[in-house]
């Protein structure tokens, strides 16, 4: 079936089987090899990718062709202009990981999380992040990791202070 | 695992859902959340020949507050999550909308598709037991509805015929002086229940138990209501002796399999602790105390 999906900005076309996963297909159909593949039954969460901005999904657990029309965000996708995003750059000053392998799901993850609640407390960052699962129990640093970025992104949103005195 | 090779449908309408399952019959299976299917398929456990894709009806995605809560096919266990104010309304349906699975999964996940899966470990069925809820399903013939009780038919079977499609599900308003609460014991988040229990109970004037609705999980081949504990309940006063009472009904119907998240006999005492702390919840919140 041929599907259209929009990945981090660009449109691809491809022609693919029903029943390929979505995480395959990024990573073997498009050479995105950032969502990664661990338990594969939608328990670990390193698949984890973005749907149209708003939704985060285990990518292990829905077809490409359900994906025709959408657009997708993967972790390749969150740096702009060759800036880190606020969260990967979180995540480097915070030692927000060990290995890596889980740590797109957990930035996805986060990014949709703090869309929704700017201003977390420690209990409802642990608590979005439950459906990720870090295997080098690095959870105390990714946490505080979403914690930094949480109030950088703030930062950005806040419209700029009057200068003091102008 | 890959799922076996199936033909893939996406359905524009419910009309166009329906014409093709009809069409079908048990060689289709419809597509909503997917977070059950698509793992039973990668599985092998369900090998559909075809995929119906209702995610593009936009007529099944709707949440209806008239009398009822009424979620049609396409609501997401996150939308009411993150509904505000259900937690007053709806005390034990929002107890279950955070515990369902894990945060990512509930944001694909429907709460209709779950009580169609029929996982005997799954939250939904137990709470729609407790609640008293209806489903609606619509065939070539036309709609009918479904109570709970007769839709949960066994393991992994529901009253949804071949050729049918559910539509929505309807969780009656709690009135006055009700109130309810869902309690489940997993070894993490996102795992199956070791144990759930789920009440909805409704208070007289003064004080005595008017209606009440008990239900376990992960305590047989699929939720059950503990329609002794029910009966006990019914027109008593809410005691601490009660409550224990409809715990023990829990633990002597509870027939679950013993597996690593626990043995049988331990499963069976907490279907009746987690029975006995859904009643203890729910009266609290209804500014019943001292039952602890």
């Amino acid at each position: 079936m041929k599907i259209s999906v929009t990945v981090n900005g660009t449109k691809y076309e491809r022609d693919v089987e029903p029943r390929t996963l979505l995480v395959y297909f990024l990573r073997e159909a498009l050479g995105l090899t950032g969502a990664h593949v661990g338990c594969d039954s939608s328990s670990c969460g390193v698949c984890t990718v973005v749907l149209d901005g708003e939704r985060a999904v285990k990518s292990c657990t829905m077809f490409a062709v359900q994906a025709d029309g959408h657009a997708i965000t993967t972790v390749e996708g969150l740096a702009q202009g060759g800036k880190l995003h606020p969260l990967q750059q979180a995540f480097w000053d915070c030692h927000g990981l060990q290995c890596g392998f889980c740590t797109p799901g957990m930035l996805m993850t986060s990014y949709v999380f703090l869309q929704r609640n700017p201003d977390p407390s420690e209990a409802e960052i642990r608590d979005a992040l439950s459906g990720n699962l870090c295997r080098c129990t690095g959870y105390q640093n990714i946490v505080a990791s979403v914690q930094q970025a949480a109030g950088v992104l703030r930062a950005e949103a806040a419209p700029a202070a009057e200068p003091v005195g102008a | 695992m890959i799922p076996a090779a199936f033909e893939y449908r996406r359905a524009g309408s419910t009309d166009e859902a329906v014409a093709w399952l009809a069409e079908l019959g048990a060689d289709a299976r419809v597509l909503a959340g997917g977070q059950s299917l698509i793992p039973a398929m990668r599985y092998r456990f369900a090998r559909p020949a075809v995929l119906i894709d209702i995610n593009r009806v936009a007529e099944l995605d709707y949440l209806r507050e008239n009398g009822s809560l009424v979620l049609g096919a396409l609501v997401r266990d996150s939308k009411l999550e993150h509904m505000p104010g259900l937690r007053a309304r709806h005390p034990l349906i929002a107890d279950v909308s955070v515990v369902v699975a894990d945060p990512v999964v509930r944001q694909t996940a429907t709460i209709l598709g779950s009580l169609c899966h029929n996982d005997p470990t799954g939250d939904w069925p137990v709470a729609a037991l407790a609640a008293g809820a209806e489903i609606v399903v619509r065939g070539a013939g036309g709609v009918r509805v479904v109570p709970i009780d007769d839709f949960l038919v066994d393991t992994f079977e529901t009253a949804v015929a071949d050729g049918e499609l559910a539509l929505e599900v309807r969780f009656p308003a709690p009135t006055e002086r009700t109130s309810g609460a869902y309690q489940k014991i997993e070894r993490k988040v996102g795992d199956f229940a070791t144990a759930a229990a789920a009440a909805q109970l409704r208070l007289t004037a003064d004080g005595t138990i008017a209606e009440v609705g008990i239900a376990i999980g992960a305590a047989g081949p699929k939720a059950v209501r503990v329609a002794a504990a029910e009966a006990l309940l019914r027109g008593a006063a809410p005691t601490k002796d009660a409550i224990r009472a409809a715990g023990a009904e829990a633990e002597k119907l509870a027939d679950p399999v013993g597996d690593a998240r626990g043995s049988v006999a331990y499963k069976k005492a907490m279907a009746g602790v987690l029975v006995a702390r859904a009643l203890t919840v729910a009266l609290e919140r209804l500014g019943v105390g001292g039952l602890r």
